[in-house]
């Protein structure tokens, strides 16, 4: 009754192709970016900034990322944690190096080193596709986390082979270090978080975008329609790598702090994301927050409920929430290859027709 | 001749040796590739599996027994009894068999028709599945394996290579015992889907799906005969890597490195997969060992991967795989 587009006259081109058509759906993305910005901050702490809202919003730009990769230009990988290991340790050596330079730059400039690692690794996407290139993105998973691991100029030769954030402020905040406050963690990824989800929508509904959806739905089709494949699928690994490396460095420097490479980012990273993008939905920024939350929330959720509920020790319920999401990724598979995101589609669908469906 | 030489022969032979264990693994993708197109990520998971279930078997552990523990509070780890090897090897792949027939059931039935790179996706979820399942099942603690396959250094031949060259190799009778199996499985496969009446079928699925249907082959049953075969190689394999290197987590992660031995070989070449395992096994120990103190080593970790990727920029489809012919 309430959600429809009927009524809600459009009198420019500019508002006819806007991102968000109807006014329900306007009124409620300023309502959340206004609760994120000005509501959420004044309230958080340390507990919920840790163990939900910081990993989900850095968490949103790795699936963010990758669904760009993989939702909309078809190119499957397997070695996001690969390359949100180059953003963290790019973040590293910057901080470490220029200290008086802001932070801000830094992970910009770490996104965009992230971007040329992914687009060399991006070069066999042109001769090889489908889970052969799956395969071979693994390739760049293991060299890249060995290569850190291995060649000590990276770590600047701690003995400890770890990394750990410096102190490091934005307006005169701490933004890293042991002294950051949450609210100061929260914001930092909020604004990558919004401001990056706003290039990677209008990224994707444009010409950019609509040659990777091109290249992804059948690839010499697009190419006898003129899309050059070799820009479009080097310009969806950049851009990928470019989020999955800022990403890294958030992960790194705002929510770690001090990380080891194997096991921040391990090959398990790498599935941890594509599950997101799974379960959130292909092809959709909005599927890439959801599957972000879900995946956040769900060890929470079941650490709670086994762990505290039911009294199990952490690490059988470690074991159960492998179990739980593997069946999850084939039951999403199977019911809704979409995600939620698709589920949300529908639901709006539904609505739209609400209350009278004929 | 000197003895670098000798050392560098050495690990070579060491390294085909391994190339065998990784074959073993490619081995069970080619087979479920052949014919059902499904790349299964899951077998690396599976032959830990198998290898998981073949030790609580023997021991007569409680499946469970951590859960219910847990739940009720009760102290419940062992039936007391031990199953003898060959009887639990039997279990095993019956309950191997058990666990294809639900794949077929619950999974790749719904998901007919749909692109490769879901089916891909699907069974990356059921590896995760079923790596949980085995720790929950089982117990993630490291376990040990044996069957009664002969370990350790066999001095026969490092007497006899000493004599003949004076310089004695170590290989590990285990490694000698892997390549037997490896070979006779491949014999027995070959015969397998030449002369019986399902191999034939086997290899019909394998070569067009829908002319398969139409003569009368039930697909169904060939993916549920074809998970139980890449059970039964599963299981061979968990049992050599078992017996080698103790069943634990790491186990599955070998296994990966099966990946690029079928890229090498080709996703749907049973000598590919060999040859491939052999290349990067043999390849994977010379380069640590030349090229590995001088970078840091720890190389086998990448290795077989990058080679993998820089052979399929120049040759896509392996190296005996079908060409690969794209029609829009």
């Amino acid at each position: 009754m309430f959600y429809r587009e009927a009524g809600d006259f459009k009198t420019s081109y500019i508002e006819d192709s806007q991102t968000f058509p109807i006014r329900l759906d306007r009124w409620g993305y300023y309502t959340i970016i206004f609760i994120a910005f000005a509501v959420i901050p004044f309230f958080i702490n340390d507990y919920w900034a840790n163990a939900v809202f910081v990993p989900f919003l850095i968490y949103s730009i790795a699936a963010i990322g990758l669904n760009i990769l993989t939702g909309y230009a078809g190119q499957v990988s397997l070695g996001t944690g690969g390359f949100m290991a180059v953003g963290a340790f790019a973040c590293y050596k910057l901080m470490t190096a220029f200290p008086e330079i802001n932070i801000i730059f830094h992970i910009l400039i770490s996104g965009g080193i992230t971007a040329a690692v992914g687009m060399a690794f991006g070069l066999p996407s042109l001769r090889i596709k489908g889970f052969y290139l799956a395969v071979a993105t693994l390739a760049a998973q293991f060299f890249l986390v060995w290569l850190f691991n291995k060649v000590p100029w990276f770590y600047n030769y701690s003995a400890s082979g770890q990394i750990s954030a410096p102190e490091r402020t934005v307006f005169g905040i701490a933004v890293t270090g042991p002294h950051t406050e949450a609210w100061a963690k929260y914001m930092i990824s909020l604004v990558f978080v919004f401001v990056l989800a706003w290039v990677a929508r209008n990224l994707t509904r444009g010409t950019v975008g609509r040659k990777w959806m091109a290249i992804r739905d059948m690839d010499i089709a697009a190419e006898i329609i003129g899309v050059n494949p070799l820009p479009a699928k080097l310009s969806a690994f950049a851009v990928s790598s470019f989020f999955v490396g800022i990403a890294g460095a958030l992960f790194f420097a705002v929510y770690l702090g001090a990380a080891e490479v194997g096991e921040a980012f391990g090959p398990q990273k790498s599935f941890l994301v594509l599950f997101m993008i799974i379960i959130g939905g292909l092809g959709s920024i909005f599927g890439s927050f959801a599957g972000a939350a879900f995946m956040v929330l769900l060890p929470v959720l079941l650490k709670n409920v086994l762990v505290g509920g039911l009294g199990w020790p952490t690490d059988l319920a470690a074991q159960f929430e492998i179990m739980l999401v593997g069946a999850l990724i084939i039951i999403f598979l199977i019911a809704e290859p979409h995600g939620i995101a698709q589920l949300w589609r529908i639901a709006k669908e539904k609505l739209r027709l609400w209350p009278f469906p004929h | 001749m000197s003895d670098t030489f000798f050392f560098a022969m050495e690990v070579a032979l060491n390294g085909l040796m391994a190339g065998v264990m990784y074959s073993l693994v490619a081995l069970g993708f080619v087979l479920i590739f052949k014919a059902s197109g499904v790349f299964n990520y899951a077998q690396g998971v599976m032959a830990l599996f198998a290898a998981l279930t073949l030790v609580g078997i023997q021991n007569g552990q409680i499946p469970f027994a951590h859960v219910i523990n847990a739940t009720f509070g009760t102290h419940l780890s062992t039936f007391g009894w031990n199953v003898p090897s060959f009887l639990a090897i039997l279990l095993t792949l019956g309950v191997m068999i058990l666990f294809a027939i639900l794949v077929e059931r619950l999974v790749l039935k719904h998901l007919v028709n749909q692109e490769p790179i879901i089916l891909f996706m699907a069974t990356i979820g059921l590896a995760f599945f079923l790596e949980g399942l085995g720790d929950l099942m089982w117990g993630s603690e490291i376990k040990k394996l044996d069957v009664g396959l002969p370990q350790g250094v066999s001095d026969t031949i490092e007497r006899v290579t000493y004599e003949w060259f004076g310089y004695g190799f170590f290989i590990d009778k285990l490694d000698i015992v892997a390549a037997l199996v490896a070979t006779v499985l491949v014999i027995v496969l070959t015969l397998f889907s030449r002369y019986t009446k399902h191999g034939r079928a086997l290899r019909a699925v394998a070569d067009d799906h829908q002319a398969a249907l139409s003569v009368g082959i039930s697909l169904r049953f060939i993916w549920v005969l074809v998970w139980s075969i890449a059970g039964f190689v599963a299981l061979v394999a968990g049992i050599m890597w078992g017996t080698k290197s103790g069943v634990q987590f790491s186990l599955s992660l070998i296994a990966l490195k099966a990946l690029p031995v079928l890229m090498l070989g080709g996703f749907t070449s049973i000598p590919g997969a060999i040859v491939g395992g052999l290349i990067i096994g043999v390849g994977e120990k010379l380069f640590e060992f030349f090229i590995g103190p001088l970078v840091g080593g720890a190389t086998e970790n990448w290795f077989a991967y990058v080679l993998a990727l820089i052979f399929l920029v120049f040759r896509p489809q392996g190296l005996f795989g079908e060409k690969i012919i794209e029609r829009v």
